[in-house]
């Protein structure tokens, strides 16, 4: 259990709801993943075909829901569908992604910073998708943001955790801010080596949905976030240059044993 | 009146707000979102708010996310 914008959650596992082959394969996945809070966007209405099921899907999944201001190449943008979104999903908890470059999907950090600064002061509860930059990091900590969502590689790319040292100095410098890894990650270990450095969280989404099989996927996510968390927790040992025996060497037979 | 509907320009009559037009398109209640000329409606405020030629809306709803 660990607080999360307000609200007490269970899983530290943050799911995203694009690309499954099916709303059932989706519906399944967060069943296994066992997660509480799940990501969520916005589309224009087209006035061919008015009715969304998918409203009606969202409202029946046991999780909070998280909306995202994907797609947003400016602050502006990033401010007015956050303001479309909290009144659509009835949240105030709003992932903020300001795109900085269409090849990487980068954020872009000055946009960043002023789609922020707007929201917090709007009242929204902030999760910034943001570089793992210690001084972005800082400023967006000034401006009110609990909670930072710094990146372990381009969204989607599959890498896993590009910057460990990054994340780790962020876990330094910010004991008491909740980290959650936001994108990159391709493959459970990826996500047990995030939560060993410290992070509170994970979200992730194309691992899980373009799997062969995003059900078991989830599952096997789930068990990694949770061996990571309590890796971290248990006190992970110092690594050492050179072999210590593990085994007692006291009464080990051959041993020539000193007579005086 | 001339609209520009999520980057569509729609032509429409005996329209002055915000609300008239929506009742126009049949759009269903609580399922979207509006911005105005790049700013954020509030659902409260459709039927006081009132349209210019050329006025650009967009009328968002819910989809997948990552």
């Amino acid at each position: 259990m660990f607080e999360l914008a307000g609200k007490q959650i269970d899983s530290r596992f943050l799911l995203g709801t694009a690309q499954y082959p099916s709303p059932e394969h989706l519906r399944r996945a967060i069943e296994e993943a066992d997660c509480d809070v799940i990501t969520v966007s916005l589309r224009r209405q087209t006035l061919q075909d008015k009715a969304n099921p998918y409203f009606d899907f969202l409202q029946t999944l046991p999780c909070h829901l998280l909306p995202n201001t994907a797609g947003c190449f400016s602050a502006q943008e990033a401010i007015v569908t956050a303001q479309m979104a909290r009144e659509l999903f009835n949240t105030d908890w709003i992932k903020v992604e300001v795109m900085g470059d269409e090849y990487t999907l980068q954020p872009d950090p000055f946009e960043l910073v002023k789609a922020v600064e707007v929201l917090i002061n709007d009242g929204f509860k902030v999760f910034p998708y943001c570089t793992a930059d210690l001084v972005l990091c800082q400023k967006l900590v000034d401006l009110g943001c609990k909670i930072l969502m710094p990146w372990a590689a381009p969204i989607g790319s599959g890498q896993g955790v590009r910057e460990p040292d990054a994340l780790r100095l962020l876990r330094e410098r910010f004991p008491q801010l909740t980290l959650i890894v936001d994108a990159g990650i391709g493959k459970p270990s990826d996500a047990t080596f995030a939560m060993e450095l410290g992070m509170d969280a994970v979200l992730l989404n194309t691992a899980v949905a373009k799997a062969s099989d995003p059900v078991l996927m989830a599952r096997a996510f789930m068990h990694a976030i949770r061996a990571g968390r309590d890796a971290y927790e248990a006190g992970i040992m110092p690594k050492r240059d050179f072999a210590h025996a593990s085994t007692p060497i006291v009464g080990k037979p051959f041993a020539a044993v000193e007579t005086s | 009146m001339k609209l520009i509907l999520n980057g569509e320009p729609k032509v429409i009559d005996d329209v002055v707000t915000l609300a008239d037009a929506l009742e126009h398109f049949e759009l269903p209640s609580a399922t979207f979102a509006i911005a105005l000329n790049q700013t954020f409606v509030p659902r409260e405020q459709y039927a006081s708010i009132h349209l210019s030629e050329g006025d650009h809306i967009e009328i968002v709803t819910a989809m997948v996310g990552g």
